[in-house]
């Protein structure tokens, strides 16, 4: 019975929980499951794997694919998908993730289905529906052929619990390429203060253009006074409601443009596409961009001191009022019922 | 130095996008734009070819809607301008366009750098830019948040990346592909006599015949758009003194169960 492979897409020797979510999925099918895990501490992520619904691993600890690099890493799938015609390759659609299944998908001339959010496994055909036009419409998708890849929406399929006493078969694979055959070398990583992964939030608290009405009053040497109320605000306001909740702070692209916050935050038709648990709009009016990137949230919570902001629409639940006021009763009733 | 961009026509970003009765996607009576993304890779093309003295090509992968976007890169300067198409190719399945796109590039012979925007709004995707990478065996950095050199004599290109986690540094061999983001450059606007000069320019059309490339039949397509089911939520009004809503709300997400 051909298999279905999911990549494990690991950084710095930890597991991207995203991988377990195509775990999950991938245990659904009634097929074999074989987890690839290639990079540091690749047999320890494996061990992990087996928890999560992985019955076999394919596993690599080789220097060259220490950190992941699209060449060597797409090299050694192609020739696993090659020599083993798997039913599916799996991986969570995140920027590795996309890019190796692609990469790969276009060596063995599979059929590739991206970001999909529900799919199914048919005869001879891969069904499964994803957004287009910047998640404006959806897309009912057929694939054919003997493989097919499919990257996975995140948070749009469930892990499993993890089942301590999982155990699963490891083989390792050698790799395809040498170093003098990889044409790039990773020179440097600089880590985002404070870590803005939007994709795997839980919750996301995004502040927008209402930034700049921050009532403290701006330093006299302030280049921009509205610029550093909105600074200051996304630091001393909305962090500290993401810190109480676990969140991530994101941001809408008018905020971004002003300069109010950093691009890695930007969520909408330009940034990321999130959908996490719940969403707190701050001060956003929901332009069609931005929501075409958070609607698919499962709670939308919108606070804006516009009654008629379009935001409204999709929100669940609404308050109209000052975000500087209302954020912080919010944050620190949350400390007070959450016990922190 | 030759620098290739591919780029293409979306609607525009503000545009209401629906499918209509008979199953078509449509946008009313909104203009096509530039795909958002590309602005920023044809930018930096115009940019680096002026630094290192080289030209710069824009590609389009398409029907002839397409002919706006490459319009717009001539506008902004791209030296210039090809569309490739021909009746009968299924314009979302990824493995034909990279097929088609590499066989562009091979065929234009002198190219040392293709630039792409990060993915294409329409068709929703990134996965046709890595395969085009893949279909040349061209080494592919995505996410490319600043071009920091390039070295001709060496013939390398040291990049940054913009990830979930940070930012990567990374040299790489030329020729390659990148995927740029919008921390990239400001595009510039098209001046006056560059958008007369576009308008005025017959765009090559080249089948993959001219391009001497036999297509793989798709193994991908679209069975049907559909529009978003509306969001069932009724808004819930939550009024108050701001710690009189800050109570309300963290008693109904508690009942919700998201904290």
């Amino acid at each position: 019975m051909s298999a279905v492979y999911v990549w494990i897409e690991t950084f710095q020797g930890r597991a991207q929980p995203g991988s377990w979510e195509a775990l999950g999925a991938a245990s659904k099918l009634g097929l074999p499951v074989v987890a690839l895990v290639f990079g540091k501490d690749a047999s320890a992520i494996a061990q992990e794997a087996a928890r999560y619904g992985a019955e076999r691993c394919l596993v690599s600890e080789d220097a060259t694919l220490e950190s992941y690099r699209l060449e060597p890493y797409a090299a050694l799938l192609s020739k696993l998908v090659q020599d083993n015609r798997p039913r599916l390759v799996l991986a969570s659609a995140t920027l590795r993730g996309r890019e190796l299944l692609a990469a790969s998908a276009a060596d063995t001339n599979c059929a590739l289905l991206s970001d999909v959010m529900t799919f199914e496994v048919n005869d001879g055909t891969v069904t499964a529906t994803r957004a287009a036009y910047a998640g404006k419409v959806l897309s009912d998708v057929e694939a054919t052929g003997e493989t097919v890849f499919l990257t996975l929406r995140g948070r749009a399929f469930k892990a499993q619990a993890a089942n301590e006493a999982a155990s699963a078969q490891i083989e390792t694979v050698e790799p395809v390429l040498a170093e003098a055959k990889i044409a790039t070398k990773i020179e440097g990583f600089e880590a985002e203060a404070g870590g803005v992964n939007l994709s795997d939030a839980a919750i996301i608290v995004s502040g927008g253009r209402g930034m700049a009405n921050n009532p403290k009053p701006a330093p006299p040497d302030a280049a921009d006074a509205a610029v550093w109320k909105a600074q200051d605000g996304f630091k001393n306001t909305l962090q500290p409601l993401a810190d109480v909740l676990g969140g991530a702070v994101g941001a809408s692209r008018a905020a971004v443009d002003a300069g109010y916050i950093s691009y890695a935050h930007q969520v909408g038709q330009t940034g990321k596409t999130v959908s996490p648990e719940l969403y707190i709009a701050c001060g956003i009016s929901g332009a069609i961009q931005h929501q075409a990137g958070m609607r698919s949230s499962r709670i939308i919570v919108a606070i804006n001191k516009d009654a008629d902001a379009p935001i409204f629409k999709i929100a669940r639940y609404g308050l109209v009022g000052d975000l500087y006021e209302i954020v912080p009763a919010l944050t620190a009733e949350l400390k007070r019922r959450l016990g922190k | 130095m030759h620098i290739v961009v591919f780029t293409r026509s979306t609607p525009d970003t503000a545009a209401k996008v629906e499918v209509d009765a008979g199953g078509a996607v449509t946008w009313g009576d909104a203009a096509t734009v530039v795909n958002p993304w590309d602005e920023y890779a044809l930018e930096e093309a115009i940019v680096q070819a002026k630094n290192a003295g080289g030209k710069t090509t824009v590609i389009a992968v398409g029907p002839e809607m397409h002919n706006d976007a490459l319009k717009h890169g001539l506008a902004m300067g791209m030296d210039s301008a090809m569309r490739v198409w021909e009746d009968g190719l299924t314009e979302t399945d990824s493995l034909t366009y990279a097929t088609i796109a590499a066989a562009a590039v091979q065929k234009l012979g002198d190219v040392s750098l293709v630039i792409f925007g990060r993915e294409s709004v329409d068709v929703g995707t990134d996965q046709h830019v890595y395969q085009t990478a893949r279909k040349l065996g061209w080494p592919m950095l995505s996410f490319v948040s600043k071009i920091r050199a390039v070295d001709h004599a060496a013939g390398t290109i040291t990049v940054e990346r913009l990830l979930e986690e940070g930012k990567e540094v990374v040299t790489s061999r030329l020729p390659a592909v990148i995927s740029v983001v919008k921390d990239i450059n400001e595009p510039r606007y098209p001046s006056f006599i560059g958008i007369r000069k576009a308008s005025k320019a017959e765009i090559p059309v080249l089948t993959s015949a001219d391009l001497g490339v036999t297509l793989p039949a798709a193994t991908t397509r679209v069975v049907a758009y559909r529009n978003l089911p509306a969001r069932e939520t009724q808004v819930e009004m939550i009024t108050g003194t701001p710690e009189e809503q800050a109570r309300i709300l963290v008693d109904r997400l508690q009942e919700e169960n998201v904290l």
